[in-house]
């Protein structure tokens, strides 16, 4: 699982409210390479929470020098993009859970898939 | 044995190791998905030159994913079946998988895609595979959640195979009752095994739905032939109203009489008879 799809994700278990940002506890990362498109991650950068994304970063120890804030002039800083694009798109957690912030409910990850399925008593 | 898949089992049964394995080997299963997957995205009538972040509700192995990464998105998958899923994984497809039950909602952040494709799923969603399965509820609950996970102005185009009419019915009205405005695209709906069934949603706005597509000749044949009805069509003026004096109009004026409590005479074989001279 990317880091992107971390930070979109949001736990859905009955009742939430606020089921954003999920914890995120990794046993295994891998690094990909992912081809660079500039325009993508500038056009991503507005619809991330930038802290849980920096916190996630941090808990997988691929922080790659993130701002703890957002940089105002993001769009034509491709130095800071190509930071953003690597921590997005190419790092993933392999194995480990991720956490509801609310209900404590915990999703495993296997072979990078999280299983996001539900009990019946939580739907 | 039941010939729809959805009738033989729930699908994260029914997609077993030997299931998912066709859908790596077989060409004319992968030929048809990736067509499907392709017009699909057409629907989506995306910017051009812009890389978009999709999400492909029962994305099963990927294929459909294929197709997108070849475009140029990111897309992030969701399905049922773990052995799916597995086949995914190990064909390295681009974009992230998640397992989980459409029917359970779509667990991501509000305006997060900015579209939604979904091959072949949508039907698995009217069937009840567990005693606290609800169809109608479960169907509402993915669209409710589709609509908040979309981002406004954007849309969903779900490619299905309904087993009947009514089980369009459910769906739209399901769709409806969400917020999402749009409706059925038919293409090729002269044939029976090539037309293909397409819901495109919209997502906060209303656009302008697209047509079917279908050989060009079905257009001309419709022009020239007389088509044929079951009903006998009687005279009509252009309001849709009969023409005075006729039998049609009689029996409507009668049957309004009636419903006022006047008093009228019984309808019978006579009834609007022209009284031609006898000799």
């Amino acid at each position: 699982m990317k880091l992107l799809t971390h930070n979109m994700l949001s736990s859905h278990v009955r009742g939430v409210r606020q089921g954003f940002p999920l914890g995120l506890k990794a046993t295994e990362v891998k690094v990909n390479t992912v081809d660079f498109n500039q325009e993508f991650v500038a056009r991503m950068i507005p619809k991330l929470e930038w802290t849980a994304l920096v916190e996630a970063a941090d808990n997988l120890g691929h922080l790659s020098d993130l701002p703890r804030e957002l940089v105002a002039d993001y769009e034509s800083n491709e130095d800071f993009l190509r930071k953003v694009h690597h921590v997005l798109l190419e790092v993933e957690v392999i194995e480990g859970t991720l956490k509801c912030p609310e209900s404590g409910r915990e999703f495993p990850i296997t072979k990078g898939i999280p299983n996001m399925l539900l009990n019946e008593d939580e739907s | 044995m039941a010939k729809r898949p959805e009738q033989r089992g729930p699908p994260e049964l029914f997609y077993n190791e030997d299931e998912a394995r066709k859908y790596t080997q077989n060409s004319r299963m992968i030929e048809i998905q990736s067509q499907m997957s392709e017009r699909a995205v057409e629907l989506l009538c995306l910017p051009e030159d812009q890389a978009c972040y999709l999400l492909d509700v029962g994305c099963g192995s990927g294929l459909s994913g294929d197709y997108i990464s070849e475009q140029g998105h990111h897309w992030v998958g969701i399905d049922i079946s773990p052995a799916m899923l597995d086949v995914a994984v190990d064909r390295e497809v681009e974009g992230d998988v998640l397992l989980g039950d459409m029917g359970q909602g779509i667990p991501f952040r509000p305006g997060t895609f900015d579209g939604c494709i979904s091959i072949s799923a949508l039907q698995w969603l009217c069937n009840a595979d567990k005693k606290t399965h609800s169809p109608p509820r479960r169907l509402y609950c993915f669209f409710s959640s589709l609509y908040s996970v979309l981002s406004r102005g954007s849309r969903a185009v779900l490619q299905l195979y309904p087993e009947n009419s009514e089980q369009l019915e459910l769906i739209t009205a399901q769709a409806m009752k969400a917020g999402f405005t749009g409706g059925m695209v038919v293409d090729y709906p002269n044939s029976t095994k090539a037309k293909k069934f397409f819901l495109c949603l919209f997502a906060g706005t209303s656009g302008v739905l697209p047509k079917g597509l279908g050989p060009e000749c079905s257009e001309r044949q419709d022009a020239s032939h007389a088509t044929f009805t079951n009903q006998r069509s009687r005279f009509r003026n252009a309001k849709g109203k009969s023409v005075k004096k006729s039998k049609d109009w009689i029996l409507e004026k009668k049957e309004r009489r009636r419903r006022q409590g006047k008093e009228v005479r019984a309808d019978t074989k006579f009834s609007g008879r022209k009284r031609r001279p006898h000799f």
